[in-house]
């Protein structure tokens, strides 16, 4: 199976996205996601991106980049600037997860928010093996993980819950980056590997 | 960085005879602007950059001229065949600001009415006045929109003033370790500075000329303290920490540290080639400079009257004190509460404000890199 950029959550956010809309993406790396949505969805994209190369390779891709931690929060942009505010891959890299969630939804609209899953069974067998995961969406060593927090498909939710927030839209996808169709929450939270989420929350 | 200099190049001037009406209310009847430009001008004539100076700066922004080898341009570093300001594909101009004492009309210039120099009625010049008057020399270039305009500190005010006063003649604006109007810790020393010339015996209310000397100790002493300012602590402990120049104390007030040998030095230098009315008019310019006044302050509200198709780079560093990155945000925040097209670098540099002259990999790659994607 062939991804936008090698990135499966990269395709199930580009189709969350309608032509035109203002996206903000945090972690923004290369701008690899607002340079694609430029170019297929015509949006209006910033990036916030705290690591000096990826600064100079998403102006050098054209795109609008802001040095800054998101751990600081978001107080350059507006309340409800955004149509969407995307976290993807770096929700588990940020030590203050309620705070970025809130910041992300004061300035956005929408919230979109992938993230690896602990809990996907090969990620369990290797602790069960005694060994920290290393996967596709886990690709660190424990040693040199930027990752700080550890959590699953159902902790997110549950956290969603506790913090008032409405779960928009959910998609859990597999090590090849395939939808997982599975009745059971917990039969998702096996079989998933990476989850991608839109939130929103009541105004 | 790969590329080169831009060789020996020479200086040209403009005279214009059409009066400038000044912010301050003053007029200037006609004046000279000097310039220098590198490269070629495409028959578009869409690749023109437009190299703002600060404080102390002036036209000859790079290469060197033929007799003078070793006068290399204040930002020769950035400007050049294969450097991020590149030569063989933009059209740089650099030029005096008026007010200068680069050959620029200036308060050291004669003035027509009198047949003396300008001295103290030369009148005060603002940052939108200079503004004015490089659009004026854009047209006699025949450039009727800058690819970029470009500029540090008060460079980058300039840049900024030129993006709100003339918005559809700026599509790209690139301002670096400056901020949208001083503080008053800024204001503050640069009234020092000014104290240090205007209390100096031989300022002569500014009409030093015609007594054939010159505030040489006040500005000396102004440059110092503006020196102490541009760098940054770590920097001054890094480069001469307590080092004295001999090994011991010698209990007496000639030079003992390194620090002082380097202040002085610093400071004789200038002093011998600056004019001390320009030093003046160059730090008021500063203080004035706030775009949003007209507006209550509202520096969203100001910078509203940019061109939505024009595109920004804002870079800070770390270790500016003096125009920090908190200044720059705040024009990075009211950019982006327009939906205005603008990218943010904080760099590490540990040189103060001086950095935004440094050559550096990074800083240099983030301008060369934003500077290909303009198209011509």
């Amino acid at each position: 199976m062939t991804h936008t950029l090698g990135r499966p959550d990269f395709d199930v956010i580009a189709g969350w996205i309608e032509p035109g809309h203002r996206v903000l993406d945090l972690g923004c790396g290369d701008g690899s996601l607002l340079k694609h949505l430029q170019e297929t969805r015509g949006v209006r994209g910033v990036g916030v991106e705290i690591e000096d190369a990826n600064i100079v390779a998403a102006i050098r891709n054209g795109v609008n980049v802001l040095q800054g931690n998101l751990e600081k929060g978001l107080d350059e942009f507006a309340d409800q600037s955004f149509d969407h505010v995307v976290l993807s891959r770096t929700l588990q890299t940020v030590r203050h997860t309620e705070g970025i969630l809130r910041e992300m939804l004061r300035v956005g609209r929408e919230a979109v928010v992938s993230f690896p899953n602990f809990a996907y069974w090969k990620n369990l067998r290797a602790v069960l093996d005694g060994r920290m995961p290393v996967s596709e969406d886990l690709p660190y060593q424990w040693y040199d993980s930027p990752n700080v927090r550890f959590f699953t498909i159902l902790d997110f939710d549950a956290l969603c819950t506790q913090m008032g927030l409405t779960i928009k839209e959910r998609r859990v996808l597999d090590e090849q980056g395939a939808t997982v169709n599975a009745q059971d929450d917990k039969e998702i939270n096996f079989l998933g590997s990476l989850a991608v989420y839109r939130l929103t929350q009541a105004r | 960085m790969p590329g080169h200099s831009v060789g020996a190049v020479t200086a040209q001037c403009a005279h214009f005879s059409e009066p400038l009406h000044l912010r301050s209310g003053g007029v200037l009847p006609a004046y000279d602007l000097v310039y220098e430009t590198y490269g070629t001008l495409n028959a578009a004539k869409s690749n023109a950059i437009l190299v703002c100076h600060a404080l102390s700066g002036h036209h000859h922004v790079a290469g060197h001229y033929a007799d003078a080898p070793n006068n290399i341009g204040w930002w020769d570093n950035i400007v050049g065949p294969g450097r991020p300001l590149d030569t063989d594909r933009f059209f740089i101009v650099g030029l005096n600001n008026l007010g200068g004492c680069h050959g620029s009309t200036g308060p050291s210039s004669v003035n027509p009415a009198t047949g003396k120099p300008w001295g103290a009625d030369f009148p005060m010049v603002a940052v939108s006045d200079w503004v004015e008057a490089q659009a004026r020399l854009a047209d006699r270039l025949g450039i009727d929109q800058w690819a970029a305009v470009m500029g540090g500190s008060l460079g980058g005010m300039q840049a900024l003033r030129w993006t709100i006063s003339q918005p559809q003649r700026v599509r790209n604006a690139i301002i670096i370790a400056s901020a949208p109007k001083l503080t008053a810790q800024n204001i503050a020393f640069n009234d020092v500075a000014r104290q240090a010339i205007l209390t100096d015996p031989e300022f002569h209310g500014g009409n030093y000329y015609e007594h054939g000397v010159r505030p040489v100790r006040g500005l000396r002493l102004a440059r110092m303290l503006g020196h102490i300012t541009y760098l940054s602590d770590d920097q001054m402990g890094e480069k001469f920490g307590r080092e004295l120049r001999n090994s011991s104390f010698s209990f007496d007030y000639d030079v003992e540290f390194e620090v002082e040998s380097y202040l002085r030095y610093q400071g004789d230098k200038f002093a011998g080639y600056f004019d001390a009315n320009t030093y003046l008019l160059m730090t008021k310019a500063l203080d004035y400079f706030d775009p949003a006044r007209l507006d209550g302050g509202d520096l969203t509200k100001a910078l509203g009257r940019t061109d939505p198709k024009t595109g920004f780079l804002i870079a800070s560093f770390t270790t500016d004190w003096r125009f920090s990155p908190a200044r720059s945000k705040e024009i990075v925040s009211a950019l982006l509460a327009n939906g205005r097209n603008v990218s943010y670098a904080e760099i590490d540099l540990n040189f103060g404000h001086d950095s935004f002259l440094m050559e550096d990999a990074h800083y240099h790659g983030i301008v060369d890199a934003y500077l290909r994607n303009i198209t011509l």
